[in-house]
């Protein structure tokens, strides 16, 4: 059965509303996606009904939520396929995850003449706390080169790999840029052969394919939860179990010690151990229902549908003179997202004119500066196809960029 | 109104007072990393008083058009211009509302403009929230 993306559309209170009399065109998942009233509802009722702090108490309430947070855990662990709750760990982002990754693996197991090798198609999340890593610990940051259509040159991870320095392998599973997929797997066996362990930055990924950890064997992976129709607010870590047990705990304070005396404490286990304050309680909740509702649709069905509307925006912004687009021209090579740029026209004026028009894309360097630089250009313009994106959203762009240029171009 | 009014399409398909001077007083470049606006002012600065100003950059057409008019306001004037000059002199010239979302396209003109004086008096660099104020710094 094919996805009914118009039905779906329904299910989002927030794209029902107009702009100006326009309707809303919300393309711009890849940065946040929208969310379907059954996760506000969650959330509202868990306030409503259950709100307390999470193994705390003895009392009703206490106990209700510790029941609903830790029910949210085993719903990410399925959807990861990862093989134990322990290594399900809530942070407040992909990047919280990242830098938990960087600061008590890297910190504590690398050390200088270490090597971490990064991708340039990395986000800065993935990047910015390994070069952190750098000035603390002088590990050298290297990069995973990709050819003009963004696909990692397997070459260059090879020879970098041989050389015995590389510890550390940050990867993403999806660009969120040029919508291109790194062959992970593949990757992982390469780096693991090597001695590197390996993270994958899936905040993109989450939202457009299906993650098995263990058929990936990756070491460490991170995604958010407001990608992948959740609040914002709570981000996920998963790592092997005995990865994260040798690892020193990330923050210190309530929930995430054994004991407290004058003089030292004692970390508790996992997963607690990096859950240090009150975590995002209705968050889990709200995150654990989106996972839920996208389980109602089949991964085939969904990506049936992307590659639908990424076929149908590749062909009707091929129309437009003067665009280029970045990356892959293949539907099949690409999933989330298609980044493109116009001759003579600034991305943030040909997103401000079609944002007056509820047209919503993203307009810049999507926190991705060292690929744009390699792509030799400032700054890019992004759609992104979500569950709810419908023809009528792909087909309404083409007349409306092509009066945007009409306007701006010089 | 529409933020692409005109005046700015005009200003930012034939900007004024664009290039470049030779044996300048000062030169100063900022850049608004987030979405590769920048603007190079260069003055020849005579008694206090700017007897030649030109500017080039590249980048959205707000930018662009708000340099062009405030760099015609400039040239003859005394460098306290520039001191004197607000957040609300750039309103004021471009006419549009600026939204938060735009307030740094905007102003990139009086942030390099303000920084080139700094540099002509051997001052220190303001930051982003100084030429702003109160207004949204986010970018």
């Amino acid at each position: 059965m094919s996805l009914d993306s118009a039905s779906i559309r329904r299910q989002f209170p927030l794209l029902q509303q107009k702009i100006d009399d326009h309707p809303m065109m919300y393309l711009d998942a890849s940065a946040t996606s929208q969310k379907p009233q059954i996760v506000l509802d969650a959330m509202n009722d868990f306030y409503t009904t259950s709100n307390a702090n999470v193994h705390r108490g003895m009392h009703v309430l206490s106990e209700r939520a510790t029941t609903e947070y830790e029910k949210a855990r085993e719903s990410v662990r399925r959807f990861l396929n990862a093989s134990s709750t322990d290594e399900i760990i809530f942070t407040k982002s992909s990047t919280e995850s990242i830098n938990l990754v960087a600061r008590c693996y890297g910190e504590h197991f690398l050390k200088e003449g270490d090597a971490v090798l990064v991708s340039i198609l990395e986000h800065h999340s993935n990047i910015v706390p390994w070069l952190q890593l750098k000035e603390k610990k002088g590990i050298d940051v290297r990069w995973i080169e990709v050819d003009q259509q963004g696909q990692i040159r397997m070459d260059s991870f090879e020879s970098q790999l041989a050389e015995k320095k590389v510890k550390m392998v940050a990867i993403t599973g999806l660009s969120n840029v040029l919508g291109t997929l790194p062959p992970l797997k593949e990757m992982i066996a390469s780096a693991h052969k090597a001695g590197a362990l390996v993270i994958v930055d899936a905040a993109q990924l989450a939202a457009h394919a299906q993650i098995d950890v263990q058929d990936l064997d990756c070491d460490f992976l991170a995604f958010s939860g407001h990608k992948i129709y959740g609040p914002t607010g709570i981000g996920v870590l998963y790592g092997k179990k005995d990865l994260l047990g040798a690892m020193p705990p990330f923050l210190g304070g309530g929930m995430m010690i054994k004991e407290v005396t004058r003089g030292h404490f004692v970390a508790t286990d996992l997963p607690a151990k990096f859950e240090a304050g009150t975590p995002p309680i209705a968050e889990a909740v709200g995150l654990r229902t989106a996972i839920e509702w996208q389980k109602t649709f089949s991964w085939k069905d969904r990506q049936d549908h992307e590659r639908e509307m990424l076929a149908l925006a590749l062909s009707e912004l091929k129309k437009i003179e003067g665009l280029h687009i970045l990356g892959p021209k293949n539907p099949d090579q690409i999933l989330g997202c298609i980044s493109f740029v116009v001759d003579g026209v600034h991305p943030h004026d040909l997103t401000d004119i079609l944002g007056s028009q509820g047209i919503c894309l993203r307009a810049g360097h999507h926190c991705a500066q060292p690929l744009h630089d390699t792509l030799g250009i400032p700054a890019s313009t992004r759609l992104s196809i979500s569950l709810h994106t419908t023809k009528d959203d792909i087909l309404i762009l083409t007349p409306a960029i092509t009066k945007a240029i009409k306007i701006l171009k010089k | 109104m529409d933020l692409y009014a005109e005046n700015i399409l005009d200003h930012y398909k034939h900007p004024r007072m664009q290039g470049e001077l030779p044996d300048v007083t000062v030169q100063h470049e900022e850049k608004n990393i987030s979405c590769g606006d920048t603007i190079t002012v260069t003055m020849k600065v005579e008694n206090g008083t700017i007897s030649n100003l030109r500017w080039t950059g590249t980048g959205c057409a707000i930018s662009q058009a708000a340099m062009s008019m405030i760099a015609e306001e400039l040239e003859g004037k005394k460098t306290e211009a520039i001191d004197a000059l607000t957040t609300d002199d750039i309103r004021a010239l471009l006419h549009v509302p600026i939204g938060n979302r735009r307030v740094k396209c905007a102003l990139l003109c009086l942030h390099t403009l303000k920084n080139a004086l700094h540099t002509l008096r051997n001052e220190q660099m303001q930051s982003w929230t100084d030429t702003v104020g109160n207004e949204s710094n986010a970018s």
